[in-house]
């Protein structure tokens, strides 16, 4: 018996071992690393030792607990109205009538550009000089420019990454509907229930797991949105679009050049996600239904 | 199917409705087409309509952002990306399933935590281990962090705990050892998981921003994605070349998507739907 669990063990350690570098190495060794990093400060050379606190003043101060607030306001536009037009599109797209594949491909689109494109894309339709929005909205939108005005510009951001967003949320939520057996709609139907009945009764019990699955998915990439914000404000109007990634790793930031400031914010970022997510577990879990 | 039968008004209502999203959804799209096809100096007349056709400010934006070398050098990095993490998946999650070694528990929740890890949170130690290195301004930098995934074995993992056990004793009772069995038996029965990690890990790659921003500094190592924010930075007076470039770099995804729309949908579904 004991010859049997060793006999495959050389095996194993060549087939595991690939993998267990790259994680080893690019995961967990720079993970534990940035907990011991985030106690130091550091310059172009060197590194010096503050200690613990430096989380505690990191998470303290005014520019963390803005970035927090403008991504926790970044997340509130996005997850909810994201998620809800995904859902309208997919929900919209899903009955079998003439044409819908020509739809279902445009909806799907948006996956198919990359934070740059679309932010570049976004950055040029907001452009007050460009002229393609500002010129019917006027306006804020006309001076100085909807993302450069300190009110608008987490919207503007968030209207990027909606639409960027909606290709990934429209297509898991189709092959989440996809997924509902027809027969139950059949039986809802005979009960009498009409469309929005099947709807709120049938649909979103049964497609649930995949909309915890987008919230979960949404929420994190909002937390970790760099990318649209580095292309589209850098962080500004007055620090209004600095989220808390961007904080970490964006330019003329107190972080910029120092390795331990950055390795502070980006661990704290860390459990900011950790506890959001198990939030959301623990308060979604009850109200999802997984079938059988 | 009658319940998903409509007609007559309600019917014209869905398309009315159907048309106006994805007018809404491909406007962004539609103006940059039209932008990229005019000359330079009529951007930013009449932007919504076509006029003067001209192949020149994409040919423009293609000299000079450095288009073709940002295409090769993210198609390089991608592919070896993905080449790379499906083999790693496949070795891993078979040891995981098939092979029976002191530990695997263990080492499978290991493998499964580093999924709560978000990559920001590891860039900054990661860029100093590139640098004592030297891989700063090489594919190798790029490319080497993400060689091996925790998703991308836990994806194969998922199909091949699917496969009877029995087909296992049979083979090995037919004298097939494991490699052959990986390579005769799990790998063409997990073909469409397989080829739904490899779509989901070259986009993965191919849409990394902040990495490459952070361990490139020569443009000869732009990807498409970085050589973007410098056709941005360098170009402020010249929106036209932006558009083109945007155009450019987004045309050839674009079509590898539509390829396999297949395989993007059970890539982007392996976490949500149960199975």
């Amino acid at each position: 018996m004991k010859k049997r669990r060793w006999r495959d063990s050389g095996l194993a350690l060549l087939m595991l071992g690939p993998s267990a570098i790259v994680l080893g190495v690019f995961v967990i060794y720079p993970i534990i690393e940035a907990i011991i990093l985030g106690r130091q400060r550091c310059g172009v050379t060197a590194c010096r030792t503050t200690g613990w606190g430096q989380y505690i003043d990191a998470f303290r101060s005014n520019e963390f607990q803005d970035a927090l607030i403008v991504t926790i306001k970044y997340a509130l536009i996005t997850v909810p109205i994201g998620l809800a037009l995904g859902v309208g599109l997919a929900v919209l797209a899903d009955k079998y009538i003439k044409g819908v594949g020509i739809f279902r491909t445009i909806f799907s689109s948006t996956v198919a550009t990359s934070v740059a494109v679309a932010s570049v894309m976004w950055f040029f339709l907001l452009n007050p000089n460009v002229g393609i929005v500002s010129d019917w909205l006027g306006g804020v939108a006309k001076t100085p420019g909807l993302l450069q005005s300190p009110g608008t510009a987490l919207w503007a951001v968030s209207a990027s990454s909606i639409w960027a967003n909606l290709g990934f949320t429209f297509i898991v939520v189709t092959a989440g509907l996809q997924s509902v057996p027809k027969d139950l709609y059949e039986s809802a139907y005979v009960d009498g229930a009409n469309g929005f009945t099947r709807f709120t009764n049938v649909t979103l019990p049964m497609i649930s797991p995949v909309l915890l699955f987008i919230t979960v998915v949404l929420t994190a990439r909002a937390f970790e949105s760099f990318g649209e914000i580095d292309l589209l404000t850098s962080g500004g109007p007055k620090a209004k679009t600095t989220t808390l990634t961007y904080l970490a790793y964006g330019q003329g930031l107190p972080t910029a050049g120092d390795d331990g400031l950055r390795a502070t914010v980006s661990v704290l970022v860390f459990f900011v996600l950790l506890v959001l997510a198990l939030v959301q577990f623990r308060g979604l879990e009850k109200r999802v239904h997984y079938g059988n | 199917m009658a319940i998903d039968q409509i007609k007559g008004g309600r019917k014209i209502g869905r398309y009315l409705l159907l048309t106006v999203m994805a007018v809404v959804v491909l406007f962004p799209i539609y103006v940059m087409i039209v932008g990229a096809l005019k000359p330079g100096n009529k951007v930013l007349e009449h932007p919504l309509l076509p006029s003067n056709f001209t192949f020149k400010t994409l040919q423009d934006a293609w000299d000079s952002g450095h288009l073709g070398r940002a295409l090769w050098n993210s198609t390089v990095v991608s592919v070896v990306v993905t080449v790379a993490q499906v083999t790693t998946s496949v070795l891993a999650a078979y040891a995981f399933v098939f092979l029976k070694f002191p530990g695997r528990t263990l080492i499978f929740a290991i493998f499964l935590a580093t999924l709560l890890v978000p990559l920001e949170a590891t860039l900054t130690v990661n860029r100093r281990t590139i640098q004592d290195l030297q891989w700063i301004n090489s594919y190798r930098g790029l490319a080497v962090p993400f060689l091996a995934t925790a998703f991308g074995i836990f994806m194969i993992r998922q199909v091949f705990l699917q496969i009877p056990k029995e087909m296992r004793e049979a083979a090995s009772m037919d004298g097939l050892g494991h490699i052959g069995f990986l390579r005769e038996v799990a790998v063409p029965l997990s073909r469409p998981t397989i080829g739904a990690l490899a779509l989901f890990a070259f986009l993965t790659s191919w849409n990394q921003y902040l990495w490459p921003v952070l361990i490139t500094t020569n443009e000869d190592y732009n990807t498409v994605q970085t050589g973007l924010k410098a056709l941005k930075q360098d170009s402020l007076g010249q929106p036209n070349l932006v558009i083109a470039g945007t155009v450019i770099i987004a045309l050839p995804i674009f079509i590898v998507l539509i390829s396999f729309q297949r395989q993007l949908v059970r890539g982007l579904t392996a976490g949500a739907v149960k199975g």
